[in-house]
């Protein structure tokens, strides 16, 4: 449930800020001439936008051959421990997170393993979890995908209702999840199951399920914009073995809380990067976009009212860039979680707004989709249009992130 | 001139609209519609996507007398002006039908305004027409055509022709030395290079005409003045469409908030979404009165027609991109899916609100009147 425009995501794309530390330099330079050096050829067909939206074998193969690389060559799993297959580097890994975004290069295939399934395996796993999953996470040797949204279970998520029964050593599981992403395309799941219908909270547990196996039926759906990307997943006596359980049974609600919190933090812990377009560049691709469309033989640029709601943008989309730069200042934040907590309805509200703006920049010609030879880059506006619904629902919807805002940070009275 | 106090809307028209409303909610196109768009789905790998409609259900509207409610009489037709074309089509952006329909009520108004009896009464008896008039770059208001008429002969490209598949003709914009005209030419006699749209319920098309062989409906130089004056019945017509559009994105989300539960509530409850949602009515019932306006006046006073018109095209713009916005985002996961209808209409208003110009040309375009 990670989103397109998160702080993990994009807050911290910063202009290479000059390091306080030489190494810290030095690495710098190093992933720049190794991104440099590596950037891979392109693909035969084009990627999606981002790594929500990956639904083909061959796109697989590549993405996961291009992060085995990247992994290998330390720009992930930077700073974590060498006994877990990590770097361990100190504080190294914003830098390659940083440089990946930077130069534009495809993004990495596993970002729920990557963003939530090891930050969460990190702090809940067992040693031999850690050491038997952490390095298929790094290398994309196992993709891994989040079993949490059920039909019934959304907004919601502690009304879930998948069942786990414990059967001598291993647990039983029935139910179902939906909008699982990267479902068809992964090997494990990280999945949230309840364990005891009585008690809300503390009947729920994590488990680590493997997918190939008969009791675990996958089925795409398709979405707005005709990609698959997620699915629906249907467990019919699927079996867990207990050693594959995360934390203590009935500490699922805990664990989860902590994945969802390493949406923003931990997910650059590990290097996640999801979208090789960041707000920055999208904005200054539609100023291009301004200066180079023309209605009526006049560029839409010249036209204040088009201009004035794009300079608007562009400034927003600064003020989240100082927002990380202001995040870790404890004088100037306001409070830890403060900024922390913004970036996600901010940075998804915005990335729609762009977009939205880029269709009316475009008129007509944004009725051209993917696949149209006089698309405007392939039809990537109405894509990114629709795609952006993602970043504002899934992963806590913009009005639970308000109901969070309002209440963790302002303590306004409860809703639910 | 004096507007009537009720819009025009005297019971025939109700009734007409009420039939309209009954006989599409009957054909449930819809259903069909998602027939046709099976494993066309992926954007990359999908197959191709042909133009779809119901023919039959054509056919009947047709039989219903619905293409000939605006034709005049002096043409076959019934002569009832824009107020009932607009409850019709009203009704079809309701539907969010397919339909060659949408097309050729516009087509009527321009043939109108050219007084081309002759191709009127070809609608009356069950002709359908598309509008062939922008240029490349999709410019608003129809002087953007990049075809050229030599004599009664045509060459070029014409953009952005909507329902191009489903239709018989086009009425098509050309410039001509001595101006703008506006040509009539058989689908057999054009190449219909089919453009892949994010639009589900319509289809685009650049028709390609190679000297063509075509028949005059407006005189060259005289095509501007027709167009000016069919020009308040087209936007009005498109935000028509757009406000049954809205209507519906307004009851379906509404609907949905009062059966969805999450934190053992109807989502509705939380005033998170019950804004939105009435905010949803109060834009969808803005756009309603300025399109009934327009409509008014287009047939009672139209020397107010356009600036009537172009208030209710800006209006219908804003109010189909937020229902949209609003629709998909209050429906959670499931508006998101290609299965949701939700997504079909988000669709159609993306497509209609840039069609003849979005909200802010609209109001630029209002200002220069006031
Ligand atoms: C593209 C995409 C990818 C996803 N990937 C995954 C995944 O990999 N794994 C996974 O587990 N899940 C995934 N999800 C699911 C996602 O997290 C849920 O869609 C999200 O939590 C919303 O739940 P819902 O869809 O059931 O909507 P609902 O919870 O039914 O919400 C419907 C509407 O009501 C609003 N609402 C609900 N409660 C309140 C309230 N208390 N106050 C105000 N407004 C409220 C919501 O904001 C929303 O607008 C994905 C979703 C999408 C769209």
């Amino acid at each position: 449930m990670a989103h397109p425009y998160g702080m993990a995501a994009k807050m911290t794309e910063q202009q290479s800020s000059p390091e306080a530390r030489p190494e810290a330099r030095e690495f710098r330079e190093y992933c720049r001439r190794w991104l440099e050096e590596n950037r891979p050829p392109p693909t035969e067909t084009p990627l999606p936008q981002a790594s929500y939206e990956v639904t083909y074998d061959d796109h697989r193969a590549y993405l996961c051959d291009w992060q085995a690389k990247c992994y290998e060559a330390g720009l992930i799993a930077t700073d974590v421990p060498k006994v877990y297959g990590g770097h361990g580097y100190e504080n190294f890994q914003s830098i390659a997170s940083d440089e990946v975004r930077r130069s534009k290069v495809p993004y990495f295939l596993n970002w729920i393993g990557l963003g939530m399934v090891a930050p969460t395996l990190l702090i809940h796993g067992s040693e031999e979890q850690k050491k038997r999953f952490l390095k298929p996470i790094f290398s994309a040797e196992e993709i891994w995908c989040q079993g949490y949204s059920e039909p019934g279970a959304g907004s919601d998520l502690v009304s879930l209702q998948t069942s786990a029964v414990k059967d001598g050593d291993q647990w039983i599981i029935n139910g179902s999840k939906v909008w699982t992403s990267l479902g068809s395309l992964a090997s494990w799941m990280l999945l949230l199951a309840r364990n005891d219908k009585q008690d809300k909270y503390n009947g729920i547990t994590c488990f680590l399920l493997p997918i190939d196996q008969p009791g675990v039926t996958v089925r795409p759906i398709h979405k707005m914009t005709g990609e698959c990307g997620f699915c629906e997943v249907f467990f019919e006596n699927a079996i867990i073995a207990d050693d594959l359980r995360v934390d203590d049974v009935g500490a699922g609600w805990k664990v989860a809380m902590s994945t969802l919190t390493s949406e923003r933090g931990a997910a650059a812990g590990v290097g996640a990067v999801t979208h090789t377009e960041s707000p920055l560049s999208s904005v200054r691709e539609l100023i291009e976009l301004a200066k180079t469309t023309k209605r009526n033989g006049v560029p839409v640029w010249d036209d204040p009212v088009w201009r004035d709601r794009i300079v608007k943008l562009y400034i927003r989309i600064e003020a989240i860039i100082q927002h990380a730069r202001r995040a870790p200042i404890e004088a100037l934040n306001g409070g830890a979680m403060r900024l922390p907590l913004q970036s996600k309805v901010v940075g998804s509200e915005i990335g729609q707004d762009l977009n939205a703006t880029a269709l009316g920049v475009l008129g007509m010609q944004s009725s051209l989709y993917v696949g149209d030879e006089h698309a405007v880059r392939n039809g990537r506006w109405p894509l990114g249009y629709m795609n952006s619904y993602t970043g504002t629902i899934s992963g806590g919807s913009s009005e639970i992130q308000r109901n969070i805002l309002g209440e963790r940070i302002l303590g306004l009275p409860k809703t639910k | 001139m004096a507007q009537p106090q009720d819009f025009g809307f005297d019971d025939d028209i109700v009734m007409l609209k009420d039939a309209a409303n009954r006989f599409l909610g009957q054909r449930q196109t819809l259903v069909q519609l998602r027939a046709s768009l099976k494993g066309t789905e992926d954007p990359y790998r999908g197959e191709e996507r042909q133009g779809w409609y119901d023919p039959a259900a054509w056919q009947e509207m047709v039989d219903l007398g619905w293409a000939m409610v605006p034709v005049p009489e002096s043409a076959g037709g019934l002569g009832l002006g824009l107020v009932a074309a607009v409850a019709i089509q009203e009704e079809i952006g309701r539907a969010a039908c397919p339909t060659p329909l949408s097309s050729t009520l516009q087509a009527t108004f321009v043939l109108k305004e050219a007084q081309a009896d002759a191709h009127l009464a070809k609608i009356a008896e069950g002709s359908s027409m598309a509008l062939a008039l922008f240029g490349e770059d999709g410019a608003p208001d129809a002087d953007s055509t990049t075809v050229t008429a030599n004599g009664n002969k045509l060459s070029g490209t014409s953009s952005y022709v909507q329902d191009a598949q489903k239709v018989d003709g086009f009425i098509v914009a050309a410039k001509a030395s001595e101006g703008l005209g506006l040509y009539w030419v058989p689908k057999e006699s054009v190449t219909i290079h089919r453009d892949r749209i994010v639009e589900l319920t319509r289809d685009q098309a650049r028709i390609e005409l190679k000297n063509v062989e075509a028949e005059v409906i407006a005189e060259p130089g005289s095509g501007e003045q027709v167009m000016a004056r069919a020009l308040p019945a087209l936007l009005t017509l498109l935000a028509a469409d757009m406000a049954g559009a809205a209507e519906w994105q307004l009851q379906t989300t509404a609907e949905y908030a009062k059966l969805r539960v999450q934190f053992e509530r109807p989502i509705g409850f939380f005033q998170a979404v019950k804004h939105p949602i009435v905010n949803m009515m109060i834009a969808a019932d803005e756009t309603r009165s300025l399109v009934y306006n327009a409509a008014c006046a287009y047939d009672h006073d139209p020397e107010d027609a356009l600036r009537c018109a172009r208030m209710a095209k800006a209006s219908a713009s804003e109010t189909a991109a937020f229902c949209s916005n609003r629709s998909t985002q209050l429906h959670g996961g499931i508006g998101f899916t290609w299965e949701s209808d939700v997504q079909i209409y988000h669709k159609r208003q993306m497509h209609s609100q840039f069609l003849f110009g979005d909200a802010s040309w609209q109001r630029q375009k209002l200002a220069e009147l006031l």
